[in-house]
């Protein structure tokens, strides 16, 4: 194993972003990055599913077909959803409102299910763990950012605590409504891979088509 | 009747299940380069939706609603904690009976949409479709409406994304936005757009 445990848990955070470079596990993210508090639930509960999924399916990967293997990791990976989809809607039954239907949708968040087909069937039980954490985390790490953009110039404060005094009541801030609809997330998205990639300019893509420099006659 | 014309123009307009709900995003933006491609892959998600979302509707009614089972002798059973496992499952079953049934009596069809069958299962759009189904309570019509024209929204919006990446590929943008980066904003200004609609009533 070339890779230490350290790296394996800090290389997903920025180096192997799921999010930025690895392109995984979009869909569900977004639409629940509009406040930090449900970006911070819905990054437990995504780390923690990835975590033990990839745990549980590396300790079974040698008894594990290879022709049913996908409904295997999606049963595997269902179960770990409802287990966490109960607990939220025992303990924290607003937030499971909000997040709605997202909270299913980690079954199909693609994080998940790649991981376990590209690490977890390959590697020992507490590799696969620590890698499921340090993807959940690279995972959380672009949700906190955008959710942080988006509520604290959307709607003026951070985990509902108010910073900038909105005009409503009473301050100078005017609220960028924008930021609270779908598109914003999208741009602040790619501009956050824009930052990333030109911090760690090894990430930028080939281009297609390069622009020839025509000599001049 | 007009109901169910208003509920489809919602599903495939106003509420896009890729553009204002983000869902299916990541075959979104890998199988989005090519346009015949997309268009493949746009048919096949709406074929597979306006199957999975009735069939969980009829799972839903049926099975796992709280006094479903009476027709058994169950008068008191909830079972809707498993109905995360049950769609998925259904959905992997009739991705692959779908599969089956297209290699058989429709090889032209299989052949030009195979590939994607099985990238479908693990698509948010068609998980998605079935959980806003339960979580708004539609009946079977609705579900049947809502689901085809679900299906053909998130069709429509990976057409149009790969026309626009099709041009795309030719323009002068910046290193750090080449590719993926470049490729999420033209998404925004394509939600935006399709946000236009939210004032449209019918």
């Amino acid at each position: 194993m070339a890779q230490t445990r350290r790296t394996m848990l800090i290389d997903p955070l920025v180096d192997n972003n799921p999010i930025t470079l690895q392109v995984l596990g979009i869909c569900s993210a977004l639409a629940v990055t509009s406040s930090l508090q449900v970006a911070l639930v819905m990054t437990i509960a995504v780390t923690l599913v990835t975590a033990f999924a990839s745990m549980f399916i590396s300790i079974i990967r040698n008894q594990i077909p290879g022709s049913i293997r996908i409904i295997v990791q999606m049963i595997i990976i269902a179960s770990l959803v409802i287990l966490v989809d109960q607990v939220l809607k025992a303990y924290a039954f607003e937030i499971s409102k909000t997040l709605s239907v997202f909270v299913g949708l980690i079954i199909t968040n693609c994080i998940v299910m790649g991981r376990a087909e590209a690490f977890a069937m390959k590697n020992p039980p507490l590799d696969s763990f620590i890698d499921g954490v340090g993807n959940g985390l690279g995972y959380g790490l672009i949700l906190m950012l955008v959710g942080f953009f988006r509520e604290l110039f959307g709607s003026g404060s951070l985990f509902g605590v108010t910073i900038l005094e909105t005009v409503n009541n009473g301050g100078w801030y005017v609220p960028n409504g924008m930021l609270l609809l779908p598109p914003s997330a999208f741009f602040i998205i790619g501009l956050i891979i824009w930052a990333f990639r030109s911090w760690k300019p090894q990430q930028v893509e080939e281009r297609e088509y390069k622009i020839q420099q025509v000599e001049a006659h | 009747m007009e109901a169910y014309i208003s509920l489809a123009v919602k599903a495939i307009f106003v509420e896009n299940l890729a553009l204002s709900f983000f869902l299916g995003m990541c075959t979104f933006i890998a199988v989005s380069k090519k346009i015949s491609t997309a268009i493949g892959l746009g048919i096949s998600v709406m074929v597979v939706q306006s199957i999975t979302v009735p069939a969980n509707n009829l799972i839903l009614t049926y099975l796992l609603a709280p006094g479903a089972l009476s027709w058994a002798g169950f008068d008191n059973v909830d079972l809707t904690f498993l109905g995360l496992i049950s769609y998925i499952g259904v959905i992997a079953a009739l991705v692959q009976i779908l599969e089956m049934v297209l290699d058989k009596y429709f090889p032209p069809l299989y052949n030009a949409l195979g590939v994607f069958l099985p990238l479908i299962t693990v698509n948010c759009a068609i998980l998605g479709g079935s959980l806003f189904m339960v979580e708004r309570g539609y009946n079977f019509g609705e579900s049947v409406t809502y689901g085809v024209s679900s299906g053909f929204g998130w069709a429509l919006a990976i057409t149009a994304m790969a026309g626009v990446r099709e041009k795309l590929k030719y323009s002068d943008i910046p290193d750090g936005l080449q590719g993926l980066g470049i490729t999420f904003i033209t998404a925004g200004l394509m939600a935006m757009a399709f946000m236009s609609f939210s004032g449209v009533k019918l």
